[in-house]
Parts: structure tokens; C-alpha cells; sequence
């Protein structure tokens, strides 16, 4: 498409500028072979001793379950609460359709360290601090607007034809829905999932202000290990949730196409 | 895609209201309860928050005062904290432009699968958590990290990158990247290749093609790019903790402490407010641009 060709220059700049943003990333995968005990690069010595250690920390991996369990549940609570709201806004355009869906995107816009205050404080009262079901609601404030934008965006973009014909000839409101709109609008769901687990996942700033001794995700507890001590061991975690986080963008790429997911 | 949203497009549009305002009124509850006890409701009451009082013992009272907003005002602690937040952040938002701008301009002129797996390289680090990336930045930053070792062995002697301002806006900087590459690249769309050929046949050098020609033309997309950056700049704090040890005192890991360490609920409330002020501030600052570019 584009016939103008590249400059050397540009390529160059682009390069370098690719390392610098890639550096924190690539940096880790030699760390976490290190033999030493403390965190120095290069390592000293090399070994495989990390990865096992992550398995051996308790603290570190009823984190990872905690964060796993909390990700499905949001995930499925995502779609189960936004697919019908995305449904109602585009297809019955109820009176205030558009002032709802920004409403219900609004949270997005608040900066999570606000937003992470505003519901400490709420939820403090109802005794939902450090809970797995506050952290459940915690998270869905966020993922729920990116789920309801990107289902709202599929089902926009589908050809009303095919429903009206299923419709005509004879099928109920919920039979189009399951056989027809749902099996239709397959990659906006993939890319719901794998966005709502990621963003759930990754989430730290809201589970910092909700967990509590009690309960931690893992991103919390690598908050809180490199804030006491930065050895190898959270490098080591680091490659294996950057390569479980890879293997999610595969997917998604290989079913519904990356650009059209991640950027509208 | 475009076709088949043209082709659903009249047809959506045709009323089909009577259908049931019970059935809508059902399906959207739950996102609605959701919305009103997570975000409508705590917002609301941090605003309230900011006017109770605190006694000198540190217990709140639900006892409405201004002392709270006095106590910003007065003590020249937060206006240091607030000038000191608003100008580090906007050099962190320059320095993002131009490291993301070459990466942005040559993803725009590539094409096929190698645009794929560059955008793929360009969103991946989003998706990675900011701790994961901040403590990559430490393995790079810290003194016996790459940097300083790398120095060391070429017999030069080691500076200090972390623990101070100088970690943290480098560390931001890559963070946000990714945030300013994506914004830079919604708003290329307006770059005709066809135009920077003719300036360049006409015999203009590329750096005044550049000038006259790239630049303005993506500045729509650089404006939206910075006020993103700015935005996420001022209100991220996982990165300056971790990179600045607690010698970088900026607002956003300032309402953390006053909320978690200190718990003084009143006093980050009031903080978060100025935070939403500054944010204000910033996309009245961005219209204004918009239409001047415009």
C-alpha cells in the first residue's frame, strides 16, 4: 500500500528505540538462569535453581492460584453481565443508549490509583477488604468496560440480513441469539476473554489497595518481594508469566486477528 | 468489515423500540449495579471524604471541615509535590514522543506480516505486567545492573540511575510507550504517501519533508499521544516506588501512602481530587490544542 521507502535513518532510530522498549523484557530471560543468590548482570554464575525455588515459595504460589481462580471468575462474570448489556444498547436501543455506555466505560477513564482509593474506602465498610469476593468486584469495574466496548463493537459490525432471515423463518428471539449472533461474533468473544484475563491478571493497582495479608495476587506479591529484595526468583516468575502472556496473544491473533482486537 | 457495517447500518438504525422495556431494563441491571456500587457511588464519596475531619490523634470523624484543604493550601509540601508531579510527568511525556514517533512512523510504512509481528512486539509489553517491566528496569538500572557493570568494565566509574528521579522517568518512559505508539498510529491515518512524494519530487530534502509535511499532519495523533501519556504519567505509582525507592515524591505515591501507611483518608481523598484537577486541566489544554491544529 504504502510505496515510499524507508529511510535508512528511520530504520535505525526505530531499532534502537525498539531495544529500549524491549530491554526490560529481554533483560530478564538471562537473570533468571543466574547461579547467585542476589540480583547482579551479567550473573556471575549460571543455574536452574530459580525456577524450581518458585514452586517451593508459598507464598508465591497460593498467589498464582489466587490470581488464576480470581481471572476465570472475573472472565466469566465479564461476559455472562456485559454480553447482555452489549446486546440491549446495540440491538434494542433502549432511550439513552449512548449516555449508558459511557457511563458504563466511564471507570476506564478515572486513574486506577483514584479509582483503587474510592472503593478501599467504600468497601472497607462493608467488610470486603482482603476478601476474595471484594477482589471479584474490584476487578470487574475494569474489566466490564473494556468487555462491553469490544462486544458492543462485534455485534455492531455484524449483517443484520443473516438474523432477520432466521427470524422470517420461524426461529424465537433466544434460538437467532445462540445459533446465529453467537457463533457469528466468535472473535469478539475470544478477544473478551483473553482481554478481560490479561487485564485481570495483570492487574495490581486496585488488588494492592484491596489485598491484605490475607489474600494476594501475584502480581501483588512480586510488588511486594522486589520492593524487600530483587533476586532472581521474580525474574524467573517474570519469563513464565511473559510467555504465558505471548501464548494468550497467539491465540487471539491466530482466531480473530490482533489489530482488529487490540486496536480500534 | 466496512461493507458489512454499511449494509447493517440502515437497517440497525430502524426503530425497534415496544420490544420490551422490562427485557432491557433486565439485561442492563446487572452492569448498571456493578457501575453504581464501583464507581458512582465510591466516587461520590470520596469527594464527601475530603471535607471530614481528622483529629490530631488520627481518627476520622464524620464531621465536615475545610481543615483538610487548608492544610494543602498552607503547607508548602504539596504545592512542592504537585508542581514537582506535573513537571516531571510532562518531561516523561516528551521524552515517550520522540522515542515512540520513529517506531510509530516505521510501523506505518511497513506492511504484511512483519507489521504483524511488530505490532505484536508493540502490545506485548502492555500486556505485561508494569512490575515485570519495572523490575527489568532494575536488573538494567540498579548498581550492580547492566549499565553500571557494563561501565565498571570499561574502567569508568559507576553513576547512580535508580533510587532517584532519573530511574523512574526512564523507567516510566519505556512503560508508557506503547500507550504513545498506538495513539501516534490512530492519528497516521491522515498520512498520504502520495503527498510526501510530491515534496520530495519537487526536490525538497527529507528532513524538510519531515518538517513541513509529517509533522503537521500527525500532529492531531501527537496531541492525543501526549495527553494519554500525561494523563497515565501522573497517576501511575507501581514504577516510582519500586524505581524510586521512596526518595521520589510524587502525588500518585503520595495517596498511597496517606491511604495505606499513614490513614489519612481525608488527606488522599482531598490529593485524588487535585489529581482529577490536574487531569482537568490537561484535556482543557488538549481541546484548546485540537483546535488550533485543526
Amino acid at each position: 500500500m504504502d510505496e515510499r521507502p524507508v529511510s535508512l535513518t528511520l530504520k535505525l532510530l526505530a531499532l534502537a528505540m525498539f531495544v529500549f522498549l524491549l530491554a526490560p523484557l529481554i533483560v530478564v530471560v538471562p537473570i533468571s538462569f543466574s547461579g547467585d543468590a542476589y540480583m547482579t548482570f551479567p550473573p556471575t554464575s549460571w543455574s536452574l535453581k530459580w525456577y524450581p525455588a518458585i514452586f517451593k515459595d508459598g507464598t508465591m504460589t497460593a498467589a498464582f492460584w489466587t490470581s488464576i481462580v480470581l481471572a476465570c471468575v472475573v472472565t466469566a462474570l465479564s461476559l455472562l453481565i456485559a454480553l447482555p448489556a452489549a446486546w440491549c444498547l446495540v440491538r434494542l436501543k433502549p432511550r439513552g443508549a449512548e449516555v449508558m455506555s459511557s457511563l458504563f466505560t466511564a471507570p476506564l477513564l478515572l486513574p486506577t490509583i483514584v479509582l483503587g482509593l474510592a472503593i478501599l474506602i467504600v468497601f472497607a465498610r462493608f467488610g470486603l477488604l482482603a476478601t476474595f469476593p471484594g477482589l471479584v468486584a474490584a476487578h470487574l469495574i475494569v474489566t466490564l468496560p473494556y468487555a462491553l466496548r469490544v462486544l458492543a463493537t462485534a455485534l455492531a459490525t455484524l449483517p443484520l440480513a443473516v438474523e432477520e432471515a432466521a427470524a422470517t423463518l420461524g426461529a424465537s428471539p433466544l434460538t437467532v441469539f445462540r445459533r446465529i449472533t453467537l457463533p457469528m461474533m466468535k472473535s469478539g468473544l475470544i478477544g473478551t476473554t483473553a482481554l478481560c484475563f490479561l487485564v485481570s491478571f495483570d492487574e495490581v493497582v486496585l488488588s494492592l489497595f484491596m489485598t491484605g495479608p490475607r489474600i494476594q495476587t501475584l502480581p501483588v506479591a512480586m510488588y511486594h518481594h522486589v520492593e524487600q529484595q530483587a533476586d532472581p526468583l521474580v525474574a524467573a516468575l517474570s519469563v513464565l508469566l511473559v510467555v504465558l502472556t505471548l501464548l494468550v496473544v497467539l491465540v487471539v491473533d491466530r482466531t480473530s486477528g490482533l489489530a482488529k482486537t487490540f486496536v480500534k | 468489515m466496512s461493507a458489512a457495517a454499511g449494509l447493517a447500518a440502515p437497517i440497525a438504525s430502524a426503530p425497534k423500540r415496544g420490544s420490551g422495556f422490562g427485557l432491557a431494563v433486565a439485561l442492563l441491571a446487572p452492569i448498571a449495579l456493578v457501575n453504581a456500587a464501583g464507581f458512582l457511588l465510591p466516587v461520590l464519596n470520596l469527594a464527601r471524604m475530603s471535607f471530614y475531619e481528622v483529629e490530631p490523634t488520627g481518627t476520622m470523624r464524620e464531621v465536615y471541615t475545610l481543615a483538610t484543604w487548608a492544610k494543602l493550601i498552607t503547607d508548602s509540601f504539596y504545592g512542592e509535590l504537585l508542581l514537582n508531579s506535573i513537571t516531571v510527568s510532562l518531561g516523561i511525556t516528551l521524552l515517550t514522543l520522540l522515542c515512540s514517533y520513529p517506531i510509530a512512523l516505521y510501523l506505518h510504512r511497513s506492511s504484511g506480516t512483519w507489521k504483524t509481528i511488530l505490532l505484536v512486539l508493540v502490545i506485548s509489553p502492555l500486556l505485561t505486567s508494569a512490575v515485570v517491566r519495572t523490575y527489568g528496569w532494575i536488573a538494567i538500572l540498579s548498581d550492580s545492573g547492566l549499565v553500571n557493570n557494563g561501565l565498571a568494565a570499561l574502567g569508568l566509574a559507576r553513576i547512580r540511575l535508580m533510587f532517584n528521579q532519573i530511574g523512574v522517568t526512564i523507567g516510566l518512559t519505556e512503560i508508557l510507550m506503547p500507550y504513545m505508539i498506538l495513539a501516534l498510529l490512530a492519528g497516521f491515518g491522515r498520512l498520504d504517501p502520495r503527498i510526501e512524494e510530491a515534496a520530495s519530487t519537487l526536490g525538497a530534502p527529507p528532513f524538510t519533508v519531515f518538517r513541513r509535511i509529517i509533522l503537521p499532519l500527525t500532529l492531531p495523533g501527537i496531541a492525543l499521544g501526549c495527553l494519554l501519556c500525561f494523563v497515565l504519567a501522573v497517576s501511575s505509582f507501581i514504577t516510582p516506588k519500586l524505581l524510586g525507592g521512596g526518595r521520589v515524591f510524587l502525588l500518585a505515591t503520595e495517596i498511597y501512602d496517606q491511604a495505606i501507611v499513614t490513614l489519612n483518608w481525608p488527606l488522599a481523598a482531598t490529593l485524588s481530587l487535585i489529581v482529577l484537577g490536574v487531569f482537568g486541566g490537561a484535556l482543557v489544554l488538549y481541546t484548546r490544542a485540537l483546535r488550533a491544529i485543526m
